[in-house]
């Protein structure tokens, strides 16, 4: 298995093997290890969208390692307002850092700097196609909870069309041997294409638009943000909004065990009186956005292998 | 109606069993729009397989394997012959190969290939219709509606 050097841009790009090595390397880091693994070294942050969580967390997983942080995060304070190409400003901060990391809202733009870049670039997000840190933090997440992710049935709801995370954590867990259910509104439905490849792998999926059908089935609910600006016609999302909100009623009969995460931010679709109860782990979900990042830093850098 | 033979080319390349509607798209793509040796492009011939069918003939002309790719995205069905002094001396395979290396354009307008001065890549996946993920914004599309660079 060779990290070394290596970009990281898309979970299809990764083993099953690759990915359970980045798991128990975050675990390494998790148990509190502190060491200054990235010492005297330099990461570039280029956020040319907003964030919030990505951005910090991969900072303070940096700044843990011992390392230093330049960063862009507002692009119009940049030569990219001037007209430069991304393919100039990933060329100019491949010179200055040892680490790119990069978020930008035209999919596929991480794929092309990794390719402009001599350094190892990892994406944090290019529009709505990967986000592969955030994948790995939430395998992480579900492995951590429940000590393995095969055969577990893990439900995902909300906006399962436009969401990222959703697909692909999707297309992630085909390494594994779980059941999925997708609970939408038609118009949010999981995308055909990414049904097809569960069909070609014969991994076992169900469809519904209705939460009451997976909640006391399921091992995890992976809880998305409907977001109002997807909606053409505002009626249709009035139709839709507030109709997945988990509350504590909803989840009367699941499963003790039963964990709910969120990529966040949330809006409302997870009322707060859940937040203190066992099934709640989506804090720590973002939390463990820091172990898997310097796992990935130190992994690529070769610091550790 | 009197039906009247195609003419021969002595040297050259023909295309033939090409889905009627394809024909125009066939030249379109090989840039024989200003072609200026014999060239022969006829649609609608009678088919005993495929009812009806195109077929392009071009004098002095050999096709690279990138050029019977992009044939291959648009009339999979298609045959391609190598003709040399009116002999059919070959026949090249017309098969959408594994990649598809810069002859289509990504059909997501946010893809960065479509934003940037950049070559293209896509993998075929397989199924039916055939599907290729593009390399950058990794979207999943049919070879069909992909549009030849």
């Amino acid at each position: 298995m060779q990290f070394k050097g290596r970009d990281v841009i898309s979970i299809r790009d990764f083993t099953k093997k690759e990915i359970l090595h980045i798991l128990d390397t975050a675990k390494y880091f998790d148990s509190g290890n502190y060491k200054e693994h990235m010492q005297g070294k330099i990461m570039a942050s280029l956020f040319f969208e907003p964030s919030t969580r990505t951005q910090l967390s991969f900072g303070t997983a940096m700044k843990r390692l011992g390392g230093k942080v330049i960063s862009v995060s507002d692009p119009s304070t940049t030569s990219v307002a001037k007209g430069e190409t991304l393919f100039d400003t990933i060329s100019m901060v491949d010179r200055y850092a040892d680490i790119i990391v990069m978020r930008h809202p035209v999919e596929g733009a991480s794929r092309f700097a990794a390719e402009a870049a001599q350094k190892p670039v990892i994406n944090g997000g290019d529009g709505a196609n990967q986000h592969p840190t955030q994948t790995c933090l939430d395998l992480f997440t579900i492995q951590k909870a429940f000590g393995k992710i095969d055969g577990l049935k893990i439900g995902f709801v909300g906006d399962l069309k436009y969401g990222r995370t959703v697909h692909s954590l999707a297309t992630a867990l085909t390494h594994f041997k779980t059941e999925m259910m997708f609970v939408a509104p038609e118009t949010l439905a999981m995308p055909k294409e990414y049904l097809d490849e569960l069909d070609s792998k014969k991994i076992k999926y169900t469809v519904t638009e209705k939460i009451e059908d997976i909640i006391n089935d399921v091992d995890v609910l992976y809880v998305t943000r409907i977001q109002k600006e997807r909606f053409p016609d505002p009626m249709d999302y009035e139709k839709v909004k507030g109709v997945y909100i988990i509350k504590k009623k909803l989840l009367k009969n699941a499963k003790k065990t039963m964990r709910i995460m969120h990529p966040l931010p949330r809006v409302d679709e997870i009322a707060p009186e859940i937040d203190q109860t066992p099934h709640a782990i989506y804090f720590e979900q973002a939390g463990n956005g820091i172990p898997i990042r310097q796992a990935l830093i130190c992994l690529v850098s070769g610091v550790i292998e | 109606m009197k039906e009247f033979k195609i003419s021969a080319i002595k040297e050259g390349t023909v295309i033939d069993h090409i889905p009627a509607d394809q024909t125009f798209k066939v030249a379109q793509i090989l840039r024989l729009g200003q072609y200026d040796d014999v060239l022969t492009v006829a649609t609608n011939l009678k088919s005993g397989k495929m009812g009806k069918k195109g077929i392009v003939k071009i004098g002095g002309k050999f096709l690279t394997d990138k050029e019977v790719n992009k044939i291959a995205l648009i009339a999979p069905s298609a045959t391609v012959s190598i003709i040399k002094n009116y002999k059919v001396e070959g026949k090249q395979i017309v098969k959408i190969p594994d990649e598809l290396d810069n002859i289509a354009l990504c059909i997501n307008p946010n893809c960065i290939t479509n934003h940037t001065e950049m070559k293209t890549l896509f993998t075929v996946v397989g199924g039916k219709p055939v599907k290729a993920r593009c390399h950058y914004c990794e979207r999943c599309i049919d070879t069909s509606e992909l549009e030849i660079k």
